[in-house]
């Protein structure tokens, strides 16, 4: 009974993820939206886009493989399992022992890895042109990931994430610059990740700059839906996954009642808004910039991520 | 020791060593001269800490003398030097901004594995000062080479010097006559090279130093 109780619990917090995720997106760009004084789409436009792309009539290209075809839902899969194992409003869960930080990035990677091979699948030019430059980006944002990664299993000594959130929520972690650097590296990282502004429009197709967009361009009907849903569900992890580490408090922790969970749910909800909020603001502040630009506004979290790391061998103790 | 201290004194401190790399990052003279001024408030507020928890009522007077002279009257005259010698809108790094910065986490590593080798019985406090504050000397030191300017020269040489101080102020009893010495010779070097400087103008036509190596006849 426990186990099932334990196992509906998962669930749910899986069903919420993918739930939230356009619900998120759509918040942001409303908030932008309204920052820019317009009015801005509704709440609920992103899941009315999903369910128009799934009715649609899927386009191939003539020589588009099977690989072509298979990718938007590996993507989607292996977007929605990473979702999946973030402790967003309780830690221990039944699946939390799969929740390693170094798995979450094996399986980002591995999705960012088949959409460049789908963007060079079809042979045009603009999905080249993406794949090269999500290589790029990834080639630096991973190891500052991983860097960051390092640093946060030296304070907490242990990878998983339950056990992060854990040492993260107690008061003896205190007040470290280490981590502040860390959180800031794993902002950018996670605006380089999701496309976001300093480094990428989605909103826009303007070939000078597009890097997401360039490789999903051939995409259409419910192909493109699963990778827009990824590209949601991404931008949902990054931000629980900093929600969870650097400011954990509100997690349920321990096996308690549906009343504690839903309070949980609740808080985990504000934090999505507060990250939300955010986000749009400093969208909304600052410009794209140039390609050959992201390369040392990524350096600039490697450095950030390398430099907490160091910091902390110097710190009260490890 | 209480945690809490040993943890502002740790953010303060790994914050000047930030702040130094921010100083690697810029590659407009206006910005580095803002982000020294920077560098030295968080000096200031380190310096001031580590007098409130060693109970050191001097080093308050060596915190004002950083903010007051380091903070604004240095940059400020800076700021008139630059915009005086017209160099204000220049881009002037000797090697690219990614090497310089992998180069000087190198350094800060280095610093780090000498000062805990080196110090293992110390003070827990005094030893993590140390070891920022001979990072913060060697980034002073690395803006000082990968930079062509002399202007920008000069504010490696004072961020190397905000080093020194956070390494004088972080072990106790260093009586304040050595840090107002070193605070007054610093100025005098300002005033001195500011000097310099406009000898160096007047004879090239140019600060970058790069000129200086024509005249004495070697090869760039």
């Amino acid at each position: 009974m426990a186990l099932i109780l334990e196992l509906a619990v998962q669930g749910a917090q899986m069903m919420l993820v993918l739930l939230l995720a356009p619900l998120l997106t759509g918040f942001v760009r409303k908030v932008k939206a309204r920052l820019q004084r317009r009015q801005g789409p509704s709440l609920i436009q992103p899941y009315r886009d999903l369910l128009r792309l799934m009715r649609k009539e899927v386009v191939l290209a003539d020589n588009a493989s099977w690989l072509f075809r298979v990718i938007p839902y590996l993507i989607f899969a292996a977007t929605w399992v990473a979702a999946a194992l973030i402790p967003t409003f309780a830690t221990g869960l039944t699946f939390s022992w799969t929740a390693d930080l170094i798995a979450i990035v094996a399986l980002l990677g591995s999705a960012r890895f088949f959409l460049a091979l789908a963007g060079m699948d079809v042979g045009t030019s603009f999905g080249g042109i993406g794949a090269s430059r999500e290589v790029m980006i990834a080639s630096l944002a991973e190891p500052a990931m991983l860097l960051i990664v390092f640093s946060l299993a030296l304070v907490a000594g242990a990878t998983q994430l339950s056990t992060v959130a854990a040492v993260m929520g107690s008061p003896e972690v205190g007040l470290r610059v280490s981590l502040g650097m860390s959180m800031i590296a794993l902002v950018i990282v996670a605006l380089a990740e999701n496309a976001r502004i300093p480094v990428d429009n989605p909103a826009t197709h303007l070939e000078l700059t597009m890097v997401h967009e360039a490789m999903v361009l051939e995409y259409s009907g419910r192909h493109l839906a699963m990778i827009e849903l990824a590209a949601f569900l991404k931008l949902l992890l990054y931000v629980s996954l900093i929600s969870c580490v650097f400011i954990p408090w509100g997690l349920v922790t321990a096996r308690a009642g549906p009343a504690s969970y839903a309070l949980g749910v609740v808080v985990y909800i504000g934090k999505l808004a507060a990250c939300g909020i955010l986000l749009a603001a400093f969208e909304t502040a600052i410009a794209k910039m140039r390609v050959f630009r992201v390369p040392d506004f990524l350096g600039a979290a490697l450095m950030l991520a390398l430099l907490g790391t160091l910091l902390l061998f110097v710190s009260r103790s490890l | 020791m209480n945690g809490l201290t040993f943890d502002i004194a740790h953010l303060l401190a790994g914050g000047l060593v930030l702040v130094s790399f921010m100083m690697l990052y810029q590659d407009r003279l206006f910005a580095l001269i803002n982000v020294f001024a920077l560098h030295a408030v968080v000096l200031a507020l380190s310096v001031a800490w580590q007098a409130y928890i060693q109970d050191a009522h001097h080093l308050y007077v060596t915190a004002a003398i950083a903010l007051i002279f380091k903070a604004i009257v240095i940059p400020v005259g800076l700021h008139r030097i630059i915009l005086r010698l017209g160099i204000h809108r220049d881009i002037e790094t000797a090697v690219g901004i990614g090497p310089t910065m992998l180069a000087g986490i190198g350094l800060v590593a280095l610093s780090m594995v000498l000062m805990l080798r080196v110090t293992p019985e110390a003070d827990p406090l005094a030893r993590e000062d140390l070891a920022f504050a001979l990072s913060i000397i060697l980034l002073g030191l690395l803006v000082m080479v990968t930079r062509r300017n002399a202007v920008s020269q000069v504010v490696g040489f004072m961020s190397l010097e905000n080093g020194l101080v956070l390494a004088a102020t972080g072990a106790k009893g260093m009586p304040l006559v050595v840090e107002i010495s070193v605070a007054f010779s610093i100025l005098i070097a300002f005033i001195v090279i500011g000097v310099f400087l406009f000898r160096i103008r007047e004879r090239f036509d140019s600060v970058d130093v790069g000129a200086l190596d024509d005249y004495r006849g070697e090869r760039r």
